[in-house]
């Protein structure tokens, strides 16, 4: 019998036919809700639909669970009336049932243990003895060093009750690595300008632009589900994509410009193209005019930066340079430079992030329909609690005074800082709550992760997933997954201010809790019952809907409820509207007045950035529309779709390595740090000769997750240098040089592993 | 079905949405992704292909059958009548698509199109989830449904034409 195919096939020009994904496996029935169950499908109609929005990444779309009549999920269909997802879910989503099957997930509370011989291990425990453990030793040290040494990284939407714990206690210390790791330098570059950060999700008009123009995002391949849908209606409506990227991404395929600029050089095209529409007269003169601060400070400082300039520099050519400029400038004000999402690369990020703002503001894109537009929530009204207690410290207390005084929101790296004992700062942060997000995946520099994790008296770890963070936990509590549990409203900006309701579909697998149950179970214990008055959640909802004139009843029916706009118009600049914006000015600020008053540069420039060394090559990372980060690596029906990264070689290294399709590298870093796993080689057109790259999120190092273990390299793990970012400190995580090493090593596991 | 190549970016939302659909087991599925990449850097093309059965007009899997459960329903959707498949495989080996597999409860198993959805008027799975849209699925006999209007204006190729099969499956480019 002919086996069946692997059912994702790349077929690369020259090189055959190279495999991704599925291979043949001889398994007997165990189907998708992972059980003997062969059953045809089910129809709708004989099942019962709930509604949830999804968890599996940040973009939070709306949908229903369809659950059988034997109470099993069998399908997550998207929620028509829900502009995050209008009706499709992405592959992630429709595959989130793979959270709930899940078969490694954690299962009950688990407590570090240590026998005689000094080896140590995890006991299962109650739920009573675990919170208790947990409020003994966060009470323990609210009396003795005060409740400011306790630090929350939270990611996702229960982290937000978690948050509003550690801030009932007394704490300042929350943050997440969507900041420092992420979108924080978009958001304080944008900020500097308008006086308003870009949110999530973006406020790009995308739907209606006739140019879009990408910088090293790659929507297709980051499954932003909405973005994803306008791009293609975009595509639809003729619109011009021009993509700036060193790899050929999906989205550079999808354009009718693919800017293949050389790595590192970003800020001198976004000069360029500012020099040609300055100097071309392109620009929006009303809006100029009427709206902006510094154009001719802007002008005399891009006068020298000519698209010959930045030839030398980016290798696009000046003809390239100025046709795409003068593109964007005919589309405008539907114009979008798209500010991107995961922008911590060189530590210039927030300078490169302003270059993106101010070109906006020259084509008079933001607040214009097929620009950027003014979105809008429903903002709704927290559940009546006391204020919170005001702290006297925080882990800005550890730095200098005024070091890091534009990060808008707390830095990850900060609270590793602030967590190593230090004899400068006699108050080191001493406990950690890490809710959702798997550190040794999502931090840089894992050395001080780890030195910062060393140095605590304790860390409680809640997941649903025994991810690598959990290894370290003294205490791990299990929460349940999205699919069971209710959660709080998500109410995000949009074109139309929307809320949505998650509520459970099936009762929580094993003996694990929805996070909102463990932080009130903790707030009890630590004498913060007045900050959780309601008995449960559903209590606090219907509480909130009432006040917006919905009820939990009308919620459960509908799943996802829109609300008309109270505030400005969705484009409240489209016909040269008075405004004042949130800035020193009240202008558009093109010359930044804030990081002038900072001692910073008030103008973008481009700075040269390191080369790799001979023998290496610059570490590139991004995303797989098939999985979120770290978190999906174990999903059995994702799992099914990629079970492990590989690392891209340009044909000419792979000659030069004498590098075959499929071989099993390890690969070795600028400061000697080596892949814990080998990663598989595929060698392809579509990345530049000078660097590599990765999907991130896999090389997975706890046995525990069966299917992920192993699976690829960690490209976290080789991202030991950071170019921190001196406005906000973002970590620049795109500085890495890494080479082959063809053979094993013998000692690619230099930490020690609690 | 027509597949718009401009516009699919290859996340394989159709091959998740058509195993929750049709609970596939895990390690089988029924429609997958291709990703084509010519030229060198940076002169390149690329595009996605979501694939499946091309619900041939001439379908030699229908031929080779020994017991008939291999057959074209109304509406020429190739369908499998599992409590008649022997699991043979004769079917397998007559694909030019290799679009067929060996479900472990031993029948031959492919794409349905979602025949317990079409029944009712609804798409495929496949259909209804994509993000991108780029899948469009209709009666090609209507000269006025969206797949035939997609096919009379824009250009478009199919798999493997020289293997005579008449497939169904139609790539927009």
């Amino acid at each position: 019998m002919k086996t069946r195919r692997q059912f994702i096939k790349i077929s690369t020009a020259g090189a055959g036919v190279a495999a991704l994904g599925l291979h043949s496996l001889k398994v007997k029935g165990l189907n998708l809700l992972g059980e003997e169950n062969t059953e045809e499908p089910v129809s709708d109609e004989d099942m019962t639909a709930t509604p949830t929005y999804c968890e599996v990444c940040f973009w939070k779309c709306a949908g229903w669970t369809y659950v059988d009549k034997k109470g099993r999920i069998r399908k997550i269909i998207g929620n028509k009336n829900d502009p995050h997802s209008n009706g499709r879910m992405c592959p992630r989503g429709t595959g989130g049932l793979g959270m709930y099957n899940d078969e490694n997930r954690l299962k009950t509370p688990l407590i570090r243990e240590e026998d005689d011989k000094g080896h140590q291990y995890f006991r299962k425990a109650s739920w009573d003895e675990a919170l208790n453990l947990v409020a003994a030793n966060m009470n323990k040290l609210r009396k003795e060093h005060g409740p400011e040494c306790m630090a929350l990284f939270a990611h996702g939407t229960g982290g937000k009750i978690m948050s509003h714990l550690i801030k009932a206690y007394g704490s300042p210390n929350i943050t997440a690595p969507s900041f420092a790791q992420c979108r924080g330098p978009r958001e304080v570059g944008f900020f500097a300008t308008y006086g308003e950060g870009v949110l999530s999700p973006e406020r790009t008009d995308i739907r209606d632009t006739r140019c879009l123009v990408l910088i090293g995002s790659h929507i297709g391949e980051n499954m932003h589900n909405g973005q994803i849908q306008e791009m293609s209606e975009a595509i639809d409506n003729g619109a011009t994509i021009i993509t700036v990227d060193p790899r050929y991404s999906t989205a550079a395929s999808h354009s009718r410009y693919w800017l293949a600029i050389k790595p590192a050089t970003d800020i001198a095209l976004l000069l360029a193209w500012m020099h040609v529409i300055i100097e071309e007269e392109l620009y929006d003169k009303a809006y100029v005019e009427k709206y902006t601060y510094g154009f001719g400070e802007l002008k005399a400082h891009v006068k020298d930066k000519t698209p010959e300039w930045a030839y030398g520099i980016t290798t696009i050519e000046p003809d390239v340079i100025r046709r795409t400029a003068r593109e964007m400038a005919g589309a405008a004000p539907s114009v979008i430079v798209h500010p991107g999402r995961h922008v911590v690369w060189y530590g210039d990020d927030t300078q490169r992030s302003r270059a993106i703002a101010i070109l906006n503001a020259l084509l008079g894109s933001w607040g214009r329909r097929g620009g950027l537009y003014n979105p809008e929530k429903v903002h709704l009204p927290s559940y009546p609690h006391p204020p919170y207690p005001k702290p006297k410290r925080s882990w800005r207390d550890a730095f200098p005074k005024g070091k890091y005084k534009l990060a808008s929101e707390v830095l990850t790296s900060g609270i590793c800082d602030a967590t190593i004992p230090n004899p400068e700062w006699d108050c080191h942060l001493r406990g950690w709550i890490v809710y959702g997000t798997n550190l040794m995946a999502s931090l840089p520099d894992q050395k001080k992760t780890l030195q910062a994790i060393h140095s605590l008296d304790f860390l409680v770890v809640i997941d649903t997933m025994p991810m690598d963070i959990t290894g370290y936990a003294d205490v791990i509590l299990p929460e349940c997954t999205y699919l069971e549990r209710y959660d709080i409203l998500r109410d995000s900006p949009h074109r139309e201010p929307y809320l949505a309701l998650r509520m459970p579909a099936a009762k929580p697998k094993y003996e694990t809790k929805p996070g909102w149950w463990i932080a009130k179970q903790l707030a009890h214990r630590l004498g913060l019952d007045d900050y959780f008055k309601w008995d449960n959640i559903e209590e606090m909802l219907e509480w909130q809907l009432k006040q917006k004139g919905s009820s939990l009843e009308e919620m459960k029916r509908i799943g996802v409820k829109k609300f008309h706009r109270e505030y400005d118009d969705l484009y409240n600049l489209q016909n040269l509207e008075d405004c004042e914006f949130n800035t020193n000015t009240g202008k558009i600020e093109l010359y930044s007045t804030e990081l002038e008053e900072e001692g910073f540069d008030p103008f973008p420039d481009y700075t040269h950035h390191p080369e790799p060394p001979e023998g290496y090559y610059r570490l590139n990372y991004g995303r797989a529309p098939m999985h979120t980060f770290s978190r999906t690596v174990d999903n059995h029906n994702l799992w099914d779709l990629m079970k492990e990264n590989k690392v891209w070689v340009n044909p000419k290294v792979a000659d030069l390595w004498n590098l075959k399709n499929g071989q099993e590298v390890w690969l070795k870093n600028q400061d000697g740090i080596i892949s814990i796993f080998p990663i598989k080689v595929r060698i392809t057109e579509r990345i530049r000769w000078d660097s590599v790259y990765m999907v991130h999120g896999f090389g997975q190092d706890n046995k525990k997750l069966t299917r992920a273990y192993g699976r690829g390299a960690n490209d976290t793990h080789l991202i030991s240098k950071v170019m921190e970012d001196p406005i906000m400190g973002g970590t620049g995580m795109r500085g890495n040089f890494v080479t082959f090493l063809k053979e094993a090593p013998a000692n690619n596991r230099k930490e020690d592993k609690a | 079905m027509a597949i718009d190549t401009n516009k699919c970016v290859g996340c394989a939302d159709c091959v998740v949405a058509c195993q929750t659909e049709n609970n596939v087991p895990h390690g089988f599925s029924r429609d997958w992704i291709v990703e084509n990449v010519a030229g060198t850097y940076p002169n390149l093309n690329m595009n996605f292909r979501s694939e499946r059965c091309n619900h041939c007009d001439n379908a030699p899997c229908v031929r080779c059958c020994p017991t008939g459960a291999s057959h074209i329903a109304e509406g020429g959707i190739v369908l499998v009548t599992h409590d008649d498949c022997i699991g043979c495989s004769a079917c397998i080996e007559s694909c030019p698509y290799d679009a067929r597999y060996v479900h472990p409860d031993g029948y031959v198993d492919k794409c349905t199109f979602c025949i317990q959805r079409i029944d009712k008027g609804q798409n495929p799975a496949c259909v209804d989830v994509c993000p991108t849209h780029c899948l469009h699925f209709g009666d090609l006999d209507n000269p006025n449904s969206e797949v035939s209007l997609a096919l009379k204006n824009r250009k478009w190729y199919v798999l493997a034409p020289e293997a005579g099969t008449k497939p169904q499956l139609y790539f927009l480019t």
